[in-house]
């Protein structure tokens, strides 16, 4: 028989060793469906995660996806990796992502066709305060009336692609697109592009913010007493509260900070790879930047690893899909692999397995 | 007279512990065996092999002579074994009946079921209405609930577990009555509990455990109440002595504070005025659950009210918690884990939840890691609380180690006023008095000190003044010195309302 028990404290070695023993299982049991598809696994895998950096025919396109993909993960996964660990849970931040996407083209768009190097840095803080401004709605409606801040983020959502549509065909229209939907091309003109910053890197002025999100989300979390009272209040509320937590404050920068970044993740996407405003121009990083956050632990390092981990497997899926014909559905159920056999080992950091014939009963 | 229930050489071992090693002893029908020991000394693990929740790793039971070994708490009960456990498990949004039927495997219609509870309720002296809701009853009543499901069962073996912590004296004599009858009846009652004068008074045989194993087999009522602690700890106690010292001018002052309840079945806190002088130890009494929380998170800052309470004169009502531990106000809640400390998180960084304002742990909000290790640290020295190290969890320290550090962790922040709910509560004797004392010394350097409390022996022990805490209001306040214990009762709200209980077993005993 099977026992769980628990540990007196977490173990290091357990927290460390479960992601990568989370990616090689998901390796086996996806290896395991793509052979069921009649793919051959091991070609699968080696598509998935070996072609994207080092095959020679694809490389040179795919690598710098890599960071264009992981730099709006990791910005969004690390402002929801502040909530989630103060047990906020924002799971908005597509909608905010939209949101911030839409006031920062909407302001660079307004200065059209000045080419001042002004106007980049005010569609940068447009867009924060844009995604500030959709998350905040819930924060103040949690903390006035104790509404369920993951049920209102979620809706918010909705409302959002809407607002999206409607700007794409109507106000943020381009006037000489010959009535097709969707707003100027914004990185094709000086004063409004999200440049690539080093050509042939994928690096752009998103992929900075995603770094400098990490460093100053280590930081808070280890060294400043926010950080603390974040960690405090979702470990144990009670206690936050003894300690002098004021909850609702806690709400508003959690919920505020994570749709400010979450819509500068909009506001470098829209002025960088997707280029316009378009109807269709969210793309689910919200949602799976949630991924992120708890693959990497809601650890800054590790949603950085993550989310470049994620990211890989976005690119590397899509070329399997193009090599292989493996069908998308697969490819978003590999990925679903990741999180489940990550969430199932999370057990072994807090539990201790033991194998035993006569178990003892616990407490009812 | 066969024996009922005989235990032989039972051990059972946990990672890192044995908790029972070799226990064995044996209970006649109709006696009232106590069972001794200090917390961690395996009473409950003890117990719990016998009501079947735990299976031993070695050794067998007999019950009326036949083998016994009950793998589920079923087992237990269909061979005549029931049991009260110390925190009781009942719903509060039920009735009492309901509640009872829920523990039942087949429960009969809801009216038959409310005669019997009536019936069971009037032979042995324990009146409780069976439609009325749990959630409005007071712990004493709700242990009555707990009696009576398991009467219900007309057990051979009755075990009950630290049953009169959250009683009143003259609940406990009511209490007592009832056992006495059962006694009568030709019930044995195994009865755990490390409070010696109430074994003295009601056991015929007591089995005294240390460390997980047998140390003495007595007759409790042949030894004091020292002997019985000094077997039980297995050492002379060290008494706790208070300086005595005159007391200064009024520090904390709380007039007429009045606070909602928090939760549905909370005390609303009525009234409540008190004054506590620098160097002062007031002893709150009072049963469980009768405005303790509030009035701790009122003192604390936790909860806010209009301008009732005072420091030196001046209103701080309207402040919260850090602001209030800036100017000296400190307090330690009843929980330990989840409220006066986070489980998870290591020593260092439950210094760092009070300490960080009067000990200067953060500057500019950037917090000073090796300065609140330090702390940490001094806490641990000071307060010889056993740890690996100042890293480790919160949940890995035992109840009494734990204890120390949090208490510790406000002592040594100077305070002018520290207020503290159950500052013993499951915490083992040596640490316990170690706690007691470090109050004592606080208040001998002129802290004015408020300990809530439901150790009435621990008030009498190091209170200067004692005020009563009952159905959310406040007694007024009387020097320690001097109070008996039925005084104490009736401050505490004498027997809640159960003296018909009191005329209904005089009449059954007579009848």
């Amino acid at each position: 028989m099977i026992r769980l028990e628990k540990r007196p404290n977490p173990s290091r070695l357990w927290t460390a060793l479960t992601p990568v023993l989370a990616v090689l299982l998901t390796m086996i049991a996806g290896g395991i469906l793509f052979a069921i598809l009649g793919k051959d696994p091991i070609e699968a895998i080696r598509t998935i995660f070996w072609d994207p950096l080092f095959n020679e025919q694809f490389a040179a396109f795919s690598r710098p996806q890599l960071l264009v993909k992981a730099g709006p993960l990791i910005l969004i996964a690390i402002g929801l990796s502040l909530g989630f660990r103060a047990g906020i849970w924002n799971i908005g931040a597509e909608g905010q992502y939209i949101l911030g996407a839409v006031c920062g083209a909407a302001v660079g768009l307004a200065f059209y066709p000045s080419e001042s190097p002004l106007i980049f840095p005010l569609m940068v803080i447009a867009g924060a305060l844009g995604g500030w401004a959709w998350a905040m709605i819930p924060a103040l409606l949690k903390i006035k009336f104790g509404t369920n801040e993951i049920l209102v983020s979620l809706m918010l959502v909705y409302v959002a692609e809407k607002l999206l549509a409607s700007m794409a065909l109507g106000a943020l229209r381009n006037p000489e697109g010959g009535g097709f939907p969707g707003s100027r091309n914004l990185s094709q003109h000086p004063g409004t592009a999200n440049t690539e910053l080093f050509p042939g890197t994928g690096m752009h002025w998103g992929v900075v913010a995603a770094f400098i999100a990490v460093i100053a989300a280590y930081v808070l979390l280890n060294r400043h007493i926010l950080g603390y009272q974040i960690k405090l209040a979702g470990q144990a509320p009670r206690a936050a509260r003894f300690a002098g937590v004021n909850p609702n404050l806690l709400v508003a920068v959690c919920l505020g900070l994570s749709g400010a970044l979450a819509g500068l993740a909009g506001l470098f996407e829209v002025s960088g790879p997707a280029g316009q405003i378009s109807i269709d121009f969210n793309s689910g990083y919200g949602f799976t930047a949630i991924i992120v956050a708890f693959l990497g632990r809601l650890h800054p390092i590790g949603i950085l690893l993550a989310g470049l981990l994620m990211a890989l497997t976005y690119i590397g899926g899509e070329l399997s899909q193009f090599m292989l014909g493996i069908p998308a559905a697969a490819i978003q159920a590999f990925q679903g692999m990741l999180l489940f056999f990550l969430l199932g080992l999370d057990v072994l950091s807090n539990y201790r397995i033991r194998f035993s014939g006569f178990a003892a009963k616990g407490a009812s | 007279m066969t024996t009922l229930l005989s235990v032989d050489r039972l051990t059972k071992a946990y990672p890192g512990v044995v908790a029972n090693d070799d226990v064995s002893f044996a209970i006649e029908p109709g006696e009232v065996h106590a069972l001794l020991g200090e917390n961690g000394a395996g009473k409950s693990t003890l117990v719990k092999m016998i009501y079947g929740l735990v299976r031993p790793d070695s050794g067998s039971m007999t019950l009326s002579g036949e083998a016994f070994a009950p793998s589920e708490p079923r087992a237990a009960r269909a061979s005549g074994v029931a049991m009260v456990f110390q925190h009781f498990s009942l719903f509060e949004a039920l009735s009492v009946a309901e509640n009872i039927a829920l523990g039942m495997e087949n429960p009969p219609k809801m009216s038959a079921l409310s005669n019997r509870i009536a019936e069971v309720s009037q032979a042995y002296g324990l009146p409780l209405d069976p439609a009325r809701l749990v959630g409005t009853l007071s712990a004493g009543e709700r242990q009555r609930v707990e009696i009576i499901r398991c009467l219900l069962q007309e057990p051979k073996l009755l075990i009950m577990d630290e049953p009169t912590s959250v009683l009143t004296p003259q609940e406990v004599e009511i209490l007592f009555a009832t056992l006495r009858k059962l006694r009568e009846e030709g019930t044995a009652i195994l009865y755990i509990s490390h409070k010696l004068e109430e074994i003295r008074a009601l056991c015929d045989a007591a089995t005294i455990l240390r460390l997980g194993k047998v140390v003495a087999s007595c007759d409790p009522r042949e030894k004091s109440a020292r002997e019985l602690a000094e077997m039980m700890v297995g050492k002379v106690l060290h008494q706790t002595k208070s300086a005595g010292q005159e007391l200064g001018d009024a520090v904390l002052s709380v007039h007429d504070l009045s606070l909602p309840p928090a939760t549905q079945f909370g005390t609303r806190l009525a009234n409540v005025s008190f004054e506590v002088r620098a160097g002062e130890v007031l002893g709150i009494g009072g049963v469980a659950g009768n405005g303790q929380d509030e009035l701790l998170s009122a003192l604390s800052g936790e909860r806010k009210s209009a301008d009732h309470v005072f420091l030196h004169g001046d209103a701080i009502s309207r402040l919260g918690p850090t602001q209030r531990r800036q100017i000296g106000i400190l307090s330690g809640p009843e929980e330990r884990l989840g409220h006066a400390a986070a489980p998870d998180m290591s020593l260092i960084e439950n210094a760092l939840l009070t300490g960080s304002v009067r000990e200067n742990l953060a500057q500019k909000g950037f917090l000073n890691w090796p300065k609140t290790r330090s702390f940490a640290e001094r806490i641990i020295e000071t307060f010889d609380v056993r740890t690996p190290s100042a890293q480790s969890a919160a949940r890995s320290l035992s109840g009494g180690n734990l204890q120390k550090f949090v208490i510790g962790r406000e002592v040594l922040q100077r305070p002018e006023v520290l207020v503290v709910n159950q500052p013993t509560w499951g915490v083992d004797a040596a640490a316990a008095a170690a706690i007691r004392q470090a109050l004592l010394d606080l208040a001998a350097k002129g802290t004015a000190v408020v300990v809530i409390s439901q150790d009435l022996d621990e008030l009498m022990e190091i209170s200067d003044t004692f005020a009563a805490l009952n159905g959310g209001k406040l007694s007024a306040k009387v020097p320690a010195a001097g109070l008996t214990v039925d005084q104490i009762g009736l401050m505490l709200g004498g027997a809640h309302d159960m003296e018909v209980a009191d005329s209904h077993a005089d009449e059954a005993l007579h009848a």
